[in-house]
């Protein structure tokens, strides 16, 4: 089947002051109809602007320097602004993460959403767009939607402001769903129900989504592919059971080491993985992780290693997977 | 929210019942009064003069006085002007003053929201420079320098305005750039950096995953909330502008208020420096307070408490 989206080769760098800074470095994924795609990294590894990139919602500063973004039959690289607007909200919606701030503070929340279906649909009445609304804040359990919806975001908790932001982003049934890290902001158990209604109306509404996160344990509850993400590019990708069961990249290795554990220990310790992400203003060579990798050679600073396929839907970037590689100290192979 | 207006309806009343003891009492503090001139005054006429303006009361009993008959709407007869009532003062100025302030507020806000806007969104470019630059010059140039370039470039050199009067619309034209020329730079800087501000926001990136146009963004997103630190200082500048500015109407010979403001504190008019004390003091609390049921409309989290 047609994958709903193919991003090939995607690069985007910032320009700064201080010089070019390449978030993203070629990156290449797709996702698959009706399937939640995982994005974990760190802080910096260029997850978020990945996927903001793929609606153009960078700031003027960035630039997307190569690479293309299909979806639809189109290129979104190089559309029309009228013709990305056209997708934005209606076929590609997004949710950010801050609830508190993305929302309008001046705008009755469910005019927000009516919004959101209005640009789009402009043939619709008054009275449908509020009666879709009504329909939407049931779906994600806001109580009494006739009378929130004119409430004002300040008069809602973060949770809340949440859920219309997830009403908002699936007004319009879109084929693909971004979730830019959408229960981090949010308290554990409020995030749970947030997670557990946004697979539910995944299912129902058959949208794809692409979840970016840092926690592999919303990843491990959601997604059914993963990819990890790393100095702007893309370390290992593979099924949500590889990722867990078959690791073959250090650095995911270093991201499920650091997962705390119920029945974890005292004694022993969440072991982080030490050193900083690189300045992208310089990247690196080599493999981006090399400075902080326990495994790291000669030729990984000097030599980015190609993927390697370990089955049709698992590839890793790593010296350690080529077949020259050392077996002592070498996780893969006691693996 | 009738009880909290009203609340603040008597605070502001005792707001000004402060203004003017304050007033009042600097005022007579100052060495010198109404009556002291350069020429020699016998003892005797002093003394009658002092009595029949009861300057020889205490100081309190003058106070209460004065309140008494400021309830009553008396401001009291000028001491400089014999036969002249402060009140007419402020009925002959005001309207005048009011008439050009007036239309400075409007040519004001014509002019330095869009050219706000218009920076904000070419923010870097040519555009931004070009009103950042004339903003620049129009906070640092004092209006007297304004007033005399405009007068020796329009009136001297081009002979298109006239130099001085309001008789025609014409005569306008130069005053009103001259008055608003500070004020139109402050809030042109004001709104570009408000709706800079706004424009970085998280809502406005959700405004735009919409598909909304960037017009729409602006408009129904942006610019409301870019407004409200702008409608914050109009209360102080409408209440500057409308009594009247006291260079740009002697240096145009507008008859407004503007001159009682300087001209009866160096002559120690008592009376004067009251009632126009008074009725600006009166005046900004009002336009404040108007700010304040504006900033209720326009946003939902300010509560009325």
């Amino acid at each position: 089947m047609e994958p709903v989206l193919t991003v090939k080769n995607l690069k985007t760098s910032f320009m700064t002051s201080n010089g070019e800074v390449q978030a993203v470095r070629g990156v290449s994924f797709q996702v698959e109809k009706g399937e939640i795609l995982g994005i974990v990294g760190e802080s910096g590894s260029g997850k978020s602007v990945t996927s903001m990139s793929i609606l153009r919602l960078l700031a003027d500063t960035a630039k997307i320097v190569d690479g293309e973004v299909i979806f639809g039959g189109n290129d979104l690289t190089k559309v029309t602004n009228r013709k990305m607007r056209e997708i934005r909200g209606e076929k590609i919606a997004m949710i950010f993460q801050d609830p508190m701030s993305s929302l309008n503070p001046l705008i009755p929340v469910g005019e927000q959403v009516a919004e959101m279906i209005r640009v789009h649909h402009k043939e619709l009445s008054k009275d449908e767009l509020n009666e879709k609304v009504f329909e939407l804040f049931g779906q994600v359990r806001i109580p009494e939607p006739e009378k929130r919806y004119k409430s004002y975001p300040h008069e809602f908790s973060g949770g809340m402001r949440q859920r219309v932001m997830i009403a908002m982003a699936l007004a319009n049934r879109p084929e693909l769903l971004i979730a830019d890290e959408p229960t981090t902001a949010l308290d554990v158990t409020i995030q749970d129900q947030i997670l557990k209604q946004l697979r539910a109306l995944q299912k129902e509404y058959e949208t794809s989504i692409i979840f970016i996160t840092h926690d592999l344990g919303v990843v491990a509850e959601l997604c059914e592919r993963v990819i990890v993400m790393y100095g702007g590019l893309i370390m290992e990708e593979a099924t949500i059971d590889d990722i867990f069961e078959h690791p073959k990249h250090p650095y995911t290795l270093g991201l499920l080491e650091s997962i705390p554990a119920i029945d974890q220990e005292k004694a022993n310790r969440l072991s982080p993985i030490p050193g900083s992400p690189p300045d992208m203003t310089k990247p690196p060579i080599g493999c981006p992780f090399a400075p902080r990798c326990p495994y790291a050679r000669q030729i990984c600073a000097s030599e980015c290693p190609e993927y390697v396929n370990i089955n049709d839907t698992h590839r890793s970037m790593c010296w350690l997977l080529d077949p020259d590689a050392p077996a002592d100290n070498n996780p893969f192979y006691s693996l | 929210m009738v009880k909290y207006f009203a609340k603040r309806f008597a605070m502001m009343l005792i707001a000004l019942f402060m203004i003017v003891l304050i007033t009042f009492v600097i005022m007579h503090s100052i060495p010198g009064g109404p009556f002291t001139s350069d020429r020699k005054v016998s003892e005797d006429v002093e003394k009658a003069l002092n009595e029949k303006y009861n300057l020889d009361a205490p100081l309190y009993e003058q106070f209460f006085e004065y309140i008494g008959n400021l309830l009553k709407g008396d401001m009291g007869p000028s001491f400089k002007y014999t036969g002249k009532s402060v009140n007419d003062f402020i009925a002959n100025g005001f309207p005048v003053s009011a008439k050009l302030g007036g239309i400075t507020i409007i040519f004001v806000l014509i002019a330095a929201i869009p050219m706000g806007i218009l920076a904000a969104i070419k923010n870097g470019r040519w555009q931004d420079m070009t009103v950042m630059a004339v903003a620049t010059i129009g906070v640092t140039i004092p209006s007297f320098v304004i007033a005399s370039v405009l007068i020796y470039t329009f009136s001297f050199r081009l002979d298109w305005l006239p130099t001085y009067g309001l008789d025609t619309w014409k005569g306008y034209i130069l005053p009103v750039v001259a008055l608003g020329g500070y004020s139109l730079s402050y809030l042109a800087r004001l709104m570009r950096s408000s709706l800079l501000e706004v424009m970085g926001q998280d809502y406005i990136r959700t405004a735009r995953a919409k598909g909304l146009t960037e017009l729409k963004v602006i408009t129904k997103h942006a610019l409301r909330n870019a407004l409200i630190p702008v409608i914050t200082v109009l209360g102080p500048t409408v209440a500057g502008l409308m009594t009247g500015s006291f260079v740009i109407e002697k240096i145009f010979a507008i008859p407004g208020l503007g001159v009682h403001f300087v001209n009866s504190v160096s002559q120690r008019d008592y009376t004067t420096i009251m009632g126009v004390t008074v009725f600006y003091a009166t005046f900004l609390l009002a336009m404040v307070f108007i700010v304040d049921i504006f900033y209720c409309l326009i946003d939902p989290r300010i509560k009325f408490e």
